[in-house]
């Protein structure tokens, strides 16, 4: 370092020194950063208050595109509470089942790979078009899931996908079969915690149940947290599963606010709609977010700070 | 005596309790798993199946009659187009995606975990906020964009975005960086090395299994990414898997077989890279709970 500066001004020693170099380095972020987040994240504030159909210029229209939305577009608020509903149900199911199942993985045996293996693919495929046109057949009237409740003797004749009761639970079982990549986080994080508390609390004799409350629930809160946040943003953007299992059938019961925001600003070409439509999600996301962190102090538990 | 008659009973009794408490989660394991591969195993299964058999022996994995005119005739495609030009067109995007990703994220990892200089905090920051934003709120800004540059109907935007780092890549390789000591870039500067040549000549070299984990999950994002194809694809010659996958069931919808042959088809990618890259998966997977 020293020897740069002492150096002649080369173009090699100045773009050598620290101060330059790290920008080089860093140069694609913050050039991606500009092109494709700072700008499109302002011209999104902007198109919110304007018409704006690609074709001719944007037309300023002030708060209209949220009046029509509070207040006039009924699909609005239908996808809202079908997001909210799937939110509020998907989160805390997955959560459940990953942590769950990583707990039953924390001991090795000879098969824990396998289990991991199995439990784990679904979570890579799952947000794929392939899996999505599956679950549709799956779940059709003569799918394997209503023969396989025939043939358990269970009643076997529920349009699952196409029932306003069960569509967007069949939605969701989608989303929960992806569980294997939080509970890969979740089997890290038990991982991590010393063996030494499990050892002195079984002298001083806790139970396993004991254990869990005291030492292994406390201390994976903050990777609860971590999921939490991550699950809750993605549910509120989910799109795909019905996008292409339903279209948002039956009755609007599997509308979600990202296909709403998608029909209205794609197949409509209302895109200053769909920019007020996105930003509203973005202030409903930033509040759960917000309030998650705000709830964290309550019930996260930070080793470092010892409490 | 009798009281080391009583320590084997119970000893035993013990150690019978453990295996039976065994046999009990292993059973219950393998039931969870069974269930969970499921689905899986009912595509294939059915892929093999005669048309007239798909629904008809639903429950049975095991297809009667085997056959693979599904394969054959959905591979055709639909329009002018076979599934060639698909999987060419979704492996020539997924693959450049993965390299620009791979030697952007780096270097700017490379930049954020070595280098001090100023305004590096402040970037630093501003990387872990984009990281929280939802990309819905840029669908619509970044189309007007690519619009107006003249790039919907070409891969670009789907391409273009790799070039420039994501915030997990740059921390997952960040992550990786750290672990190695900085005596070996001490000791390459006292010899002289550059900035650059410390980056090219000696992290570049340790990285690599991160490098290797950046470019599978990006591979693998981009193979089934389905809002990019739908935004930004005109042209059936250039369709993606995922994409052709979507309109291929529209167009033939009576004919299940030949859908589900090409959806089996369109996830042996991800099953190989499952299969080689698991331990890149699983640590790339696993740091994403060090964010937070």
């Amino acid at each position: 370092m020293q020897k740069a500066n002492r150096a002649p001004r080369t173009l090699g020693s100045v773009l050598n020194r620290s101060g330059v170099a790290g920008y080089v380095f860093i140069l694609p972020f913050i050039i991606g950063l500009i092109v494709f987040t700072v700008v499109p994240f302002f011209t999104s504030l902007y198109l919110a208050f304007t018409e704006y159909n690609v074709l001719s210029p944007a037309k300023w229209i002030g708060l209209d595109n949220f009046r029509r939305m509070f207040f006039e577009d009924r699909l609005f608020w239908t996808s809202f509470k079908v997001t909210f509903k799937f939110a509020m149900i998907q989160v805390p199911i997955k959560l459940a089942v990953s942590l769950g199942v990583a707990l039953l993985l924390a001991r090795t045996t000879r098969l824990t790979g396998l289990y991991r293996a199995v439990f784990y693919i679904p979570s890579l495929m799952g947000g794929s078009v392939a899996i999505a046109l599956l679950w549709k057949q799956i779940f059709a009237y003569n799918g394997v899931f209503n023969q396989i409740l025939g043939a358990i003797g269970l009643p076997s004749g529920t349009r699952w996908l196409g029932d306003p009761r069960t569509a967007l639970g069949t939605l969701i079982s989608l989303g929960v079969w992806q569980f294997g990549s939080s509970m890969l986080i979740f089997l890290a994080a038990i991982k991590n915690i010393p063996e030494s508390y499990h050892e002195a609390a079984i002298v001083d004799g806790a139970g396993p149940v004991k254990r869990f409350f005291s030492i292994t629930l406390p201390m994976l809160t903050p990777i609860l947290f971590f999921n939490l946040v991550n699950q809750v943003i993605g549910a509120f953007q989910a799109f795909n599963s019905s996008y292409l299992i339903t279209g948002g059938a039956p009755l609007n019961t599997t509308l979600y606010y990202g296909v709403h925001l998608y029909n209205r600003a794609f197949k409509h070409y209302e895109m200053g709609y769909g920019s007020a439509m996105a930003w509203f999600m973005l202030l409903i996301i930033a509040f759960f977010t917000a309030l998650i962190f705000r709830s964290s102090s309550a019930w996260v538990y930070y080793e470092s700070e010892g409490r | 005596m009798t009281d080391m008659v009583n320590i084997q009973q119970i000893s035993g009794s013990v150690r019978f309790r453990r295996r039976f408490l065994r046999t009990v989660y292993h059973v219950f394991m393998l039931a969870v798993g069974f269930v969970m591969i499921y689905p899986l195993l009912w595509l294939v299964s059915s892929s093999f199946k005669p048309s007239g058999d798909i629904f008809t022996t639903a429950s049975s994995l095991i297809p009667k009659t085997w056959t693979f005119e599904h394969y054959t005739v959905g591979w055709k495609g639909f329009g002018n187009y076979t599934f060639t030009t698909y999987f060419a067109n979704s492996l020539m995007i997924a693959g450049i995606s993965a390299i620009g990703m791979i030697f952007s994220s780096a270097l700017v990892a490379f930049g954020f975990a070595r280098i001090r200089f100023r305004g590096r905090q402040f970037w630093f920051v501003l990387m872990l906020i984009t990281m929280m934003l939802p990309g819905q709120v840029m669908m619509i800004p970044r189309f007007v964009l690519f619009n107006n540059m003249g790039w919907v109907g070409t891969y670009l935007p789907m391409i273009a975005p790799s070039f420039f780092g994501s915030g997990f890549n740059i921390f997952l390789i960040m992550q990786f960086i750290r672990g190695i000591p900085r005596d070996m870039d001490e000791a390459a500067t006292i010899d002289g090395c550059s900035w650059y040549a410390i980056f090219g000549r000696i992290i570049l070299p340790l990285i690599v299994p991160s490098l290797v984990t950046v470019g599978v999950l990006t591979f693998m994002g981009s193979w089934e990414d389905f809002m990019g194809a739908l935004l930004y694809l005109n042209k059936p010659s250039m369709y993606t898997v995922a994409y052709a996958l979507k309109m291929f069931n529209d167009s033939s919808m009576s004919d299940y077989g030949a859908t589900f042959a090409m959806s089996a088809l369109s996830l042996i990618p991800i099953l190989t890279i499952f299969f080689f890259f698991q331990k890149n998966l699983v640590e790339g997977i696993s740091t994403q709970g060090l964010k937070g």
